[in-house]
């Protein structure tokens, strides 16, 4: 298969079931009728996967730390009072 | 002990109350509830003006914070009695219960309301030099107290404010009452920079003890109701300066209160220090 591009020489890749021809000349990529929105849908599920949670939406100081386990999420530990004590004090 | 349940027996049959009696607090102040009503002693020398100005306040607020029954003075000193309300829990917080919303619509409402004549200044930024002031005294090791110390040497000046701001919110300073949730609590009652009632859970954020996802709900319901202290687009451009300087209060509290138990700083009073030291770091890197 010739570039539609460049003319140069299209060569055949299998990335996961999806067959991509790449031009060993410009580079450039040809997809078949569907094989984008194959990419795109493995490409979300991917991230999903692999990305932690978004960050809070009201952002945090620049001297903010990290959030360690045993302080939230409702196991607050045997230190149950040096925290949840604090929540209520003056 | 004697003198102390003396006091509280005292204090309920100055509310009319001749039945049983629970302490609910015993510090500076003494709280103790008597039937359907709270009696609360206010720490001696506390100003009467002061303190008359900021309850008749409180009762203007209606629908905000609870209304005072009454003022009394009782061995010299002040006494206030109030309705008692159905306050927060540490079992409920521990259940997932904490009413972050309500808390962060109360204090949007409460920032909203204009400011009496005659209210003294609010009374959060007072907290911070006393707090550092009982390290010495509290018996902490100098090692612990110096990222403490160091920390508050970057503060800035607490920035000036008129709006009408509860001057200590926590969550001990919310009760249920007449079927929905109020303030209480208003001896630091005045005008100030409102970002000072968000300040103490933003530094609790800030350390990393309380959660993102806790911290994101109280605020954004604060937003949500019209909160002015803080811009929605960057909230931290005015949290910033008081979130320092809780964070240096809070971690100064938390260790002379260990040093004052004979205990070494817990966990909580760890993530405070570890979050001065950050905070003297970034002031080193100019952020």
């Amino acid at each position: 298969m010739q570039c539609p591009k460049c003319r140069g020489r299209m060569r055949t890749f299998d990335r996961n079931g999806v067959h991509i021809e790449q031009c060993d000349n410009c580079r450039g990529i040809f997809l078949d009728y569907g094989e984008l929105e194959t990419l795109t849908n493995m490409e979300a599920q991917w991230a999903q996967q692999t990305y932690a949670p978004p960050p809070p939406a009201h952002g945090g100081p620049a001297w903010g730390g990290g959030h360690h386990g045993g302080h939230h999420g409702g196991h607050y530990g045997h230190r149950r009072n040096s925290w949840v004590g604090m929540l209520f004090s003056s | 002990m004697d003198d102390h349940r003396l006091q509280a027996g005292d204090l309920a049959r100055l509310a009319g109350h001749d039945g049983p009696v629970t302490v609910l607090k015993r510090t500076k102040v003494l709280v103790v509830r008597a039937g359907d009503v709270v009696v609360k002693a206010h720490p001696p020398g506390t100003d009467e003006e002061s303190l008359r100005a900021r309850l008749d306040a409180a009762r203007a607020l209606d629908g905000v914070m609870l209304a005072p029954l009454g003022l009394e003075r009782l061995d010299g000193r002040l006494v206030t009695i109030w309705p008692a309300g159905e306050p927060l829990t540490m079992d409920d917080v521990e259940a997932g219960a904490t009413p972050w919303e309500e808390g962060g619509r109360l204090l949007a409402r409460l920032h909203a309301r204009p400011v009496p004549a005659g209210l003294p200044p609010a009374g959060g930024p007072s907290r911070l030099p006393r707090a550092m002031a009982d390290l010495a005294p509290a018996g902490v090791p100098a090692p612990v107290a110096a990222p403490i110390l160091e920390a508050y040497a970057t503060l800035p000046p607490a920035r000036e404010g008129g709006a009408l701001t509860h001057g200590d919110w926590h969550l001990g300073q919310i009760v249920r009452h007449g079927g929905g949730w109020l303030l209480i609590d208003p001896d630091d009652l005045g005008p100030g920079d409102p970002a000072w009632d968000l300040a103490r859970p933003a530094a609790w954020f800030a350390a990393g003890l309380l959660a993102p996802d806790d911290w994101e709900r109280l605020l954004t319901a604060y937003l949500a109701a019209g909160g002015t202290a803080v811009s929605a687009d960057d909230p931290w451009r005015e949290l910033d300066a008081p979130a320092r300087a809780l964070t240096v209060q809070l971690a100064a509290t938390a260790v002379a209160a260990g040093a004052r138990a004979g205990e070494p700083p817990d966990d909580a009073a760890e993530a405070l220090v570890s979050a001065c030291g950050r905070i003297v770091a970034a002031t080193r890197a100019g952020t």
